[in-house]
This record gives structure tokens, sequence and C-alpha cells, in this order.
């Protein structure tokens, strides 16, 4: 300890998480591609929309580290995330309280689906990976027979598209001030709660939790809750970006959303993590997207490069320690 | 105890999936408006052996505590690349079918490198890996088209002597090829171990790294097997997302129908299979009970949801809290 405060620079150099600033180096790396490829990349409007789009995903991947920091997974994100798009818009349907309650209904629903996931994980000992699949099938069958069976409302309310798409602050998308509000939140919720130390806890050893007195099952609830009720409100934002609500819409956020919390330092195996590299790799993997879209690289070769360079990523820093 | 007990209580699951389905089977059947006819085995069979070719590949992996979530996509992938090679003369057919077949192993053995040699998730590393093959099934076919040797093909999805299904006789035959010969080696004895306590396998100086590759490679097969099966049922090579994900889905409600233990260690492929078999017949159910086929989603999500949790039964045997957090 003394070793540390005296030497307070090499301190503060042992403080940063080797993978966080790599991730960080991988995003200043990637802009400098991308302004010798187009000098677009360095111009402010340009990293305010990306800004701006790194946002929805960086809402999304929040409620995954939390998931992810307890050791679990959670695969029922790209329903989730079409679930509260869907029913935020289908509330807007029922008047003007419909519309007042659209964006809380919307994060109900996932909520709802976080807690049958928690329910099943906690309590009935389901593999995390097993039920959130199931649960992702049946908010799948769920809401295939409403939008087959009846008439769906898909247009997004204005309150909805202000927060996804307006702007409060001049020259600053909502977008990034709800993920600030919920970055800031997330940051709280993991440093400076008794919850927060317990996900840290249950992800190195829900058994020496357990043992220590923590309500580990409730945390389990809780924090899938959390997960569910974020992706919704995801895909509340993504229907007020693009106005209304679609079938698998949320499909293409499941990698990424994994990729930004894993690239960002938190093991995938859960008790090790820090928000700021969460932030990290959602602005990261924006950056690899939208460069990607920019050079005109059409459908397939996306998936291609994008699966490759996440592996070679995981590869360079999210390695497994060496068990023998 | 008599050896035939103990070979009960060692094929419970499998047992156990078989029941399953033959109570379901007879459900659909005696509900089909045509009956129990050669027609029906028929449709039923090949409609089956698709996903039973897959969930055997997602069981070789689940033994070793694994998962492999681009089952779906080599599925996929293998699809679209028989309906560009599986075609002409029999001799380029069949180089045709070796180069798919090949391409099923190769998917596989790169999934089985980066998560035993470049330790990482399977999880991550088969969700990115996935991406990968359905980037390069969009290459190959961004349209529904292409074509295939349509006499073999109507040989495989057809009858035998009027009666029996060809595409079941394969299903046996790579079972026999496989499967038995893999369960019976050293290779399969150490996947046993490895997914019931990686560590006391290396302890026993099981070689686990090769047993879990070989796992993941075949793996590959199988589900290019079944891709390869899907072209001869459709004439047609298609990359289609939500398909993918579907039967990588249902490969899991398979697995886990069939009696193996997600947690590894436990179960037979041949109890996916019939996981599988019983896994279809449920969702056909929908159809003879003559119900919206909007619910189909939905009703095999359920069916999905309550098979996962009967693995929750496990919980009524527990005798110590801490038993929970195994």
């Amino acid at each position: 300890m003394s070793e540390i405060s005296s030497t307070g620079r090499q301190g503060l150099w042992r403080r940063i998480d080797p993978a966080v600033a790599t991730a960080f180096g991988c995003i200043v790396l990637l802009l400098l591609v991308g302004s010798i490829y187009s000098s677009n990349f360095l111009h402010l409007d340009y990293l305010l929309l990306q800004l701006k789009v790194a946002s929805f995903l960086g809402v999304i991947a929040t409620g995954a580290m939390l998931v992810i920091l307890l050791g679990q997974i959670d695969l029922s994100a790209p329903w989730t995330i079409t679930t509260g798009a869907m029913m935020s818009c289908a509330a807007a349907a029922y008047g003007p309280a419909g519309v007042a309650l659209a964006i809380p209904f919307g994060i109900l629903c996932g909520v709802a689906i976080g807690i049958v996931n928690g329910i099943g994980v906690a309590y009935l000992r389901i593999p995390a990976m097993i039920i959130t699949l199931a649960t992702n099938a049946v908010a799948q069958g769920l809401m295939v027979v409403y939008t087959g069976g009846f008439s769906p409302q898909d247009e997004a309310t204005e309150a909805m598209r202000y927060i996804a798409t307006g702007f409060l602050v001049p020259g600053v998308p909502n977008a990034v001030l709800v993920w600030v509000v919920v970055g800031a939140g997330a940051v709280f919720l993991l440093t400076r709660t008794t919850f927060g130390r317990a996900v840290y806890g249950i992800g190195n050893s829900e058994r020496a939790a357990y043992l220590s007195g923590v309500d580990t099952r409730r945390i389990l609830v809780i924090a899938f809750a959390i997960a569910g009720g974020l992706a919704a409100f995801g895909g509340v934002l993504l229907a007020g970006y693009s106005s209304k609500a679609a079938q698998s819409m949320g499909d293409v956020y499941l990698l990424p959303a994994i990729a930004a919390v894993v690239l960002g330092g938190t093991s995938i195996l859960g008790g090790r993590g820090s928000y700021l590299g969460t932030v990290a790799g959602a602005i990261l993997i924006t950056l690899l997207q939208s460069i990607l879209s920019v050079m005109q690289i059409p459908e397939a070769g996306r998936q291609v490069i994008y699966g490759i360079v996440i592996v070679i990523m995981l590869l360079l820093y999210g390695r497994a320690p060496a068990s023998r | 105890m008599k050896d035939w007990k103990y070979w009960v209580a060692e094929q419970r699951g499998t047992l156990f999936a078989f029941a399953t389905f033959v109570v379901m089977f007879t459900i659909y059947v005696s509900n089909h408006p045509a009956g129990f006819t050669a027609n029906v085995v028929q449709t039923a069979a090949n409609k089956g052996v698709l996903l039973a070719f897959v969930a055997m590949a997602q069981a070789l992996v689940v033994i070793t505590a694994g998962i492999d979530l681009s089952v779906g996509m080599i599925f996929i992938l293998t699809n679209c690349l028989a309906s560009w090679i599986v075609v002409g003369t029999p001799l380029e057919t069949t180089l045709g079918i070796v180069g798919v077949l090949l391409a099923g192993l190769a998917c596989g053995a790169v999934n089985g490198l980066i998560v035993i040699y470049g330790r990482l998730q399977p999880i991550v590393t088969t969700i990115a890996t996935g991406a990968v093959y359905y980037g390069i099934a969009l290459l190959l076919r961004p349209f529904p088209g292409g074509s295939v040797n349509e006499d073999l093909a109507d040989f495989l999805t057809g009858k035998i002597w009027g009666v029996v299904p060809v595409s079941l006789v394969v299903l046996v035959v790579v079972v026999l090829l496989v499967w038995v010969p893999f369960s019976r080696s050293v290779m399969g004895r150490a996947a046993y171990a490895t997914g019931s306590s990686e560590a006391a396998a290396y302890m026993s100086a099981m070689p686990i790294r090769r047993a879990k590759f070989l796992t993941y490679t075949l793996a590959g097969l199988l589900a290019g097997i079944g891709g390869l099966f899907l072209t001869f049922f459709t004439y047609t090579g298609e990359a289609a997302l939500a398909s993918g994900n579907a039967y990588t889905l249902f490969s899991i409600a398979a697995v886990v129908l069939g009696g193996i233990s997600l947690y590894g260690g436990t179960g037979s492929a041949i109890g996916a299979v019939f996981g599988a078999l019983a896994f279809r017949a449920i969702g056909d159910l929908l159809f003879v009970f003559d119900l919206d086929p909007l619910w189909q989603p939905l009703f095999q999500g359920v069916v999905l949801l309550i098979a996962v949790s009967l693995g929750a039964f496990a919980l009524l045997r527990v005798r110590n809290k801490l038993d929970w957090f195994t």
C-alpha cells in the first residue's frame, strides 16, 4: 500500500485498466484510419452523430453489463428491445393517457421480461443463457401474435421522438444526455451502493456472497429486471429515432451489446469490469460500424469483418487466464 | 443390481426423450387427416432429420459443457454453398457434397480453435463466428436461388420400398458412422469427463483439448450434413438470418428435451435426435389441431420455456442450500 502512495504516478498508472486503455486506443486508431479515408471523420458534427448513435447501444449495453458482471448473460435482448419499441408505440393508440404513459409502459414490459429471466435464473436455477433464449422466443411469439392479430399502432409519440432526436441543450443530442443520465445512474449503482458491491461479489463467487449474508437471489432478479428495462428503453429510443417500431429491429443489437461490454474489459465470467470500459466499447463498436458503412462495404462483408474484428480484439485482451 | 438396471439409469434421459417422441408423434398422426400413412411419416421424417442433425451437433458440444450458438449459421452457410456446387454429373455432385461437408467441418474447427486455444468463452465466440458464417452465406446467396442435383435430392428425400423414408436411413447411418465410434473412443470418454469436471479430467491426464476440438469440429460436420439436407428438400439456398437463429434455438431445445444436461457430462446424441423429432412433432400439433399459424412462434417459445424449466426439477433434489450454486 505504501508503495502506491509514495509513487503517485505509478499508482495512477496502475489504476488504469489496460483493457479500457486499449479500447480507447482503438477508438483513436479507428478515427485516424477513418480520417485518412475521408476528412469528415474528424468533424464535430460527425462525432456528435456517432455519439448519438452510440447512445442507443450504450443504454442497451448498460443492462447487458449489469448481467455480465453477475457472471450471467442475457440473450433475450433482441426481442426485449423490439417489445419495448412496439409496446410503447401501441400504448400511444389509447388516447392522451396512453400517449403520456407510452414510454413507462414500454419500459415496464421489458422489466416484466427481465423478472421472468431473473426468477428462472435465481430461483429455478436454469442456466441464464437458456432461460433468456426461451423468453426471447416467447417475447417474439407474443409480438408476432400481437402484430399479426391486431392492426398495431406503430407510430412513435412526440415525446419518444423528442428524447431520441431532439436537442434540449443546443448542439448536444438528447439521446446523448439520456445516455449520460443512465450511465451516471449505473456508475452510482455499481460503485456507491450495497447493491453494486453485491453484484461484484456474486460475480466473483455467488456461494461466498450467499454465505456472507447477501440475498443473492433477490439481487439476481433485480439485476435482470433492470437489464430488461434498459433493453426495452433502448427499444423506445430506437422507435423514437426511426419514428416507428419494426419486427426484429432488435436482432442487430445482441452481438454489439455483448461485444461492447466485453471489449470494454468486463470479464465475461463476471465480477470484474468498469462502466468506463462499456462506454469505450459502445463508442468503439459504433465507430467500427460507421466506418464499414461509409466505405460502402455490403452487408455480407460487414458481418464478416465485424465478427472477425471482435474475435481478434477478444483474442488480444479478453482471454480467460490459462488454467494450466 | 442387475446390469440392465445400470443401463436404464444411465440412459434415462435418452429413454425419456424417446417416450416423449412416441407420445407426441402418436397424438400427431392420430389427429392427422390422412392418418398413419407412409407419406405422412415421410414428410415428418424429412422435416425432423434437419433439426435432428443440428441437434446432434449441439449435443456434442453441450456434453463438454460448452455451447455452440453458430450451429444454425453453419447450417445456413452449408445450405447456400450446396445450392452452388452440388449439381451436374455424378462426379461433380460427389465432389460438391465433399466440399460442403468439408466447409461444415472447417467452420466447426474454427470455433474449436478459438474456444480452446484462444481461451475465449464459447458463447461470445460462437455468436461472433456465427456473424461471420452468416456474412459468408449472404455473399453466396444474397437472394434465394440456386439448384441441386434433383435425382439425388429426390432419392434422399423419398422412400425405399415405398415405406421407409431414406432420410431416416441416412440419419441412422450418420449416427452409426459418427456418434457411435466417437462415444466409444477415448476421445468420447474424455469429452464426457471434461463436461463433468474439467479439473478432474485434467488431473486424470485425459486429452481434454483434443477431445473438445473434436467435438466442435464434428459439430460443424453434422450441422453441414443438416445444411446439405436442407438443400435437398428445398432445391434452393437462402441466407435467412431468422431461420438460422431459429435452428440454433431449436437445437438447444432439442438437446434439453433429449435429456442432456446443459452443465455437461451427461446424455447422448441419440437423445438429442429423439428430442429433435419430439420438438418437431410438438410444433406440428398446431397444424393438426387447426390453430392459426400466427400462434406458432409463441407456441414453440412456450414449449421451449417449459422444456428448459423441466430441468429445474433437479432443484427438488437439493439437500443443502449451497447445492443451489453448483
